[in-house]
């Protein structure tokens, strides 16, 4: 198990906001990854090279951070067969809902949006009886 | 420098320092997701801390730059302005919520991942790109039937005698 760690947490919270905040103030946008992916998918015309440019700036900062401090990574807590089954939820899910952590559990809370609120409330809630039904289950 | 380049080049600083943030905060540790998602078990309440600080700075940012007529580098601001609640958006939240608790990865983290080159990282990451696409074109198939339907319904009631 892991350590209650709240002050990296908050750190990190907070440069999270601050990317939020400069893609907001720069480009008039929203900090969603899943939307983010989901415009590079399903690309529209003149909408596509920002979207590249911070899913690239993502994956770079992982590479610098795997090569400075490897101990930030942990590996999916199941298997394979699992993380196939999470990806496939996880893509559709936030395809429906509009939206995963950061579009409605970061973005739309700042705004106070309603729709942002219950889809938070909603995955926070689904995911907490899912990691306590697996548990039960012995597949925790 | 011009207009383009500019917003490519905070785009890429933007997403550095989201991942970097992702990082530092814990959220790149599916093993921390999974204990914070876990209240009756040993909860690890850290995650709650990565929402504060992020939302802390974003909503007094959002209201100073909403002040503005136009965000620096783009002609007007994208933002979503729906506030009804539909059950699209609550069971896509719910199944996003399940995935959430058996991977541990959220879709931002995942990426962040990659450089791992973690088996599960990229299970998890090309069946979240399948999962996206086939939704989206199931949404897209769907919608256009409901659509042809109602101007079927439409058409049928306009002919009718009464």
């Amino acid at each position: 198990m892991h350590d209650f760690t709240p002050w990296s947490a908050l750190a990190g919270g907070a440069l999270i906001g601050l990317s939020a905040s400069v893609l907001l103030l720069a480009l008039g946008k929203v900090a969603g990854i899943s939307g983010l992916i989901g415009g590079l998918l399903l690309p529209t015309r003149g909408d596509v090279t920002w979207r590249a440019a911070f899913i690239t700036g993502l994956v770079v900062a992982g590479a610098a951070v795997w090569a400075l401090s490897p101990a930030s990574f942990g590996s999916s807590p199941r298997g394979v067969g699992f993380a196939v089954a999470a990806g496939l939820l996880v893509g559709a899910g936030t395809r429906l809902g509009n939206g995963c952590t950061s579009g409605h559990g970061v973005c739309g809370l700042s705004r106070l949006s309603v729709r942002s609120l219950a889809a938070t409330l909603t995955f926070i809630g689904a995911g907490m009886g899912t990691v306590t039904l697996l548990r039960l289950l012995g597949a925790g | 420098m011009k207009r383009k380049s500019k917003q490519l080049l905070v785009s890429l600083v933007a997403g550095l320092m989201f991942g970097v943030g992702l990082a530092v905060s814990g959220m790149t540790q599916p093993g921390k997701v999974v204990g914070f998602l876990d209240p009756l078990g040993r909860w690890d309440a850290s995650l709650m801390f990565v929402m504060a600080g992020a939302i802390a700075v974003h909503f007094v940012a959002y209201r100073l730059v909403a002040r503005r007529g136009a965000p620096l580098l783009m002609p007007q601001f994208s933002l979503p302005t729906r506030r009804d609640l539909d059950i699209k958006l609550l069971a896509g939240a719910a199944l996003f919520g399940i995935g959430w608790g058996v991977g541990g990865f959220c879709p931002g983290p995942a990426l962040v991942s990659l450089a791992t080159g973690a088996p599960t990282v990229l299970a998890f990451v090309v069946a979240m790109l399948v999962g996206t696409l086939v939704t989206a074109r199931l949404d897209a198939l769907l919608t256009q039937r409901a659509n042809a339907r109602r101007r079927t319904l439409v058409r049928g009631n306009a002919e009718s005698p009464l």
